[in-house]
């Protein structure tokens, strides 16, 4: 099986919320060149582009790993950021510690993990506070 | 409904994507917040909102959007124009509020519910 993986590695630039979302719109033209199903590429677009808002927002960004399999699409997202110290409230719609000036830019309305859960079909965070989150998300085919 | 009904009932500029008039429209959805936006997929929709920044076309982008008016005759900037040009997104400005020219476009029979992803 390892044969069959595809992998590709982005660098998410932290401080930088203007260019935010462009390893997402890589990724959507290359899963779209890979002839993957257009519902599927938006699920991992969308997911991906939470994830990579919220590097950018809390933790000065990151990195951003795909990996294409026959049967499905992982993404794996780490940054060294200040980690997630509850993550059960960090899952609730609604809960944020963006700071106000994201909410003029459209984001920082507590969504944007929901979302990156709402459109996989796993995802799984690590996390140490001080140290840095990864988060895991995988989409079938 | 059809991109150049909306730029009639909204009396809006056309931005960019004159070529993509006739492309039709399924679904609308009003929204400042991005995060709000991305939580709903919709088929074939149009995005009408009053924040201008280039995180509004890579939302609209990521949602496979067809077009997006921008409310109170905000104008985006030519960076964005641009990104919109290139992927094939219709961008509108309109001097029309945000309640108001959601509630047009309503009342002309584009319903807000596209189907759930």
């Amino acid at each position: 099986m390892t044969a069959d993986v595809l992998k590709y590695h982005f660098t998410v630039v932290g401080g930088d919320f203007t260019s935010a979302g462009k390893a997402s719109v890589n990724v959507k033209k290359l899963l779209r060149q890979l002839g993957i199903a257009p519902d599927i590429i938006r699920r991992v677009a969308i997911a991906m582009y939470e994830g990579e808002i919220n590097m950018v927002i809390h933790a000065n960004g990151g990195t951003a790993d795909l990996e294409i399999y026959p049967d499905s699409i992982v993404i794996i997202l780490a940054d060294s950021g200040p980690g997630i110290p509850d993550i059960d409230q960090a899952m609730q719609e609604g809960f944020s510690t963006a700071p106000d000036n994201i909410r003029s830019l459209g984001f920082g309305a507590g969504m944007g993990l929901p979302n990156m859960k709402r459109y996989t079909d796993e995802m799984k965070i690590d996390t140490e506070v001080g140290v840095g989150t990864t988060v895991t998300m995988t989409i079938r085919l | 409904m059809l991109i150049k009904t909306i730029v009639d009932l909204l009396d809006a500029n056309v931005l960019c994507g004159k070529e993509l008039l006739e492309n039709e429209i399924h679904s609308a959805c009003g929204s400042d917040m991005m995060s709000d936006v991305l939580a709903y997929v919709k088929e074939q929709a149009v995005l009408l909102t009053g924040l201008v920044n280039p995180q509004v076309i890579r939302t609209a982008m990521m949602m496979d959007m067809r077009c997006v008016v921008f409310v109170r005759g905000k104008n985006p900037s030519e960076d964005m124009i641009e990104l919109a040009a290139e992927n094939g997104l219709v961008l509108l400005s309109t001097a029309e509020r945000l309640y108001v020219a959601c509630g047009k476009l309503y009342a002309a029979g584009l319903a807000g519910d596209g189907e759930q992803s």
